[in-house]
């Protein structure tokens, strides 16, 4: 084995996946910013980017929401619902959390 | 509207942040915790465990990356972690890119901070205060600084004590993150034709998340969303 491998089979071995991982992790971080600093914006590229935040959110959410059945997406809906009322984020936060807790705790 | 004022940073700014961080922490919390909990039964040390979620500090990866936990590492199992981290995290690439903008005169060293605390929910709390005309940097910072020591905090909790945490499912934790994240929708709307995107980008997940095991389907919905708002006039 290599003085390398020697070393990673180590304990220090769990030090260098978590600097690896952390370092990769910084990479994707800052990549984004790099790159746009660099070329330029086409008014095109820039709708693109604004559609990313609410695409982000239902590409996150609606898999996790739908495997979990109705009483998850009644409860999205009402956060949704109180959001939109209220454009408080707590209350929207509350109404969801409370709405799947109250149909789990009939259920 | 009045214009939007240029890109600044202040101490206020960073107190703004802090309190607009606020709905994000129940969600913060659950995961660390769970994550802290998983950590310590899949036998991690306490230091592995901190120093993951110190300095990898991105929940689905650290997840993953506890599946694939070594006791004895080799250059093969390190590079196996390592792929597996930036597939998970290349989401990110987008989120910063949205950032640049706004972050364009910052000095280099605080965006480097800035950045090395970018998590979706800090992110998607600064584009909400920035689509309202907001451009001081240390609301973005403020933000992600206390979403960063609430996750250490949760993660040290969940190491030690995650069996006395009661079950999450009876108040409806375990979907904590998600309702999060769709209440953080609803400033964004903006009508029907720009929430289009976000339709294909729903479908495109939903069917990736079928068909394809692991975390690709947030970055191959994402990318749907955004190619399809390239495409809308």
């Amino acid at each position: 084995m290599t003085t390398f491998g020697t070393f990673i089979a180590s304990p220090w071995g769990s030090v260098m996946a978590i600097a690896a991982m952390a370092l990769v992790t910084f990479l994707c971080r800052i990549a984004g910013v790099v790159v746009m600093s660099r070329v330029r914006i086409t008014p095109r590229f820039e709708r693109g980017l604004r559609a990313l935040p609410g695409s982000i959110i239902l590409a996150t959410i609606l898999p996790a929401v739908i495997d979990n059945g109705w009483p998850a997406l009644v409860a999205l809906g009402a956060a949704v619902v109180a959001m939109a009322v209220t454009r408080i984020d707590i209350v929207g936060l509350v109404a969801g959390l409370g709405t799947l807790a109250i149909i789990r705790a009939l259920g | 509207m009045s214009p939007a004022p240029r890109p600044h940073f202040s101490r206020a700014g960073l107190r703004h942040g802090v309190r607009a961080a606020l709905p994000a922490f129940p969600g913060f919390i659950m995961f660390a915790i769970a994550f802290g909990t998983a950590a310590a039964q899949k036998g991690l040390s306490l230091g592995e465990t901190l120093g993951l979620s110190a300095f990898v500090y991105a929940g689905a990866s650290q997840m993953v990356g506890l599946e694939i936990w070594q006791q004895v590492w080799s250059p093969t199992t390190i590079l196996t972690i390592v792929t597996v981290t930036a597939v998970v995290n290349a989401r990110m690439i987008l989120l910063g890119a949205t950032l640049q903008p706004w972050l364009k005169d910052e000095p280099l060293a605080r965006t480097a901070l800035n950045l090395f605390l970018l998590t979706e929910a800090g992110w998607l709390i600064g584009t909400r205060y920035h689509n309202q005309g907001g451009r001081d940097v240390g609301v973005l910072l403020g933000c992600a600084l206390i979403l960063w020591l609430v996750w250490l905090f949760a993660t040290l909790t969940g190491y030690f004590a995650g069996a006395l945490v009661p079950e999450p499912r009876r108040f409806g934790l375990d979907l904590v993150m998600p309702i999060f994240f769709g209440v953080m929708l609803v400033p964004l709307w903006k009508g029907a034709k720009s929430a289009l995107p976000w339709l294909v980008a729903g479908v495109v997940s939903l069917i990736v998340h079928a068909l394809v095991p692991g975390y690709a389907f947030i970055i191959a919905g994402a990318l749907a969303g955004v190619v399809a708002g390239m495409l809308i006039e």
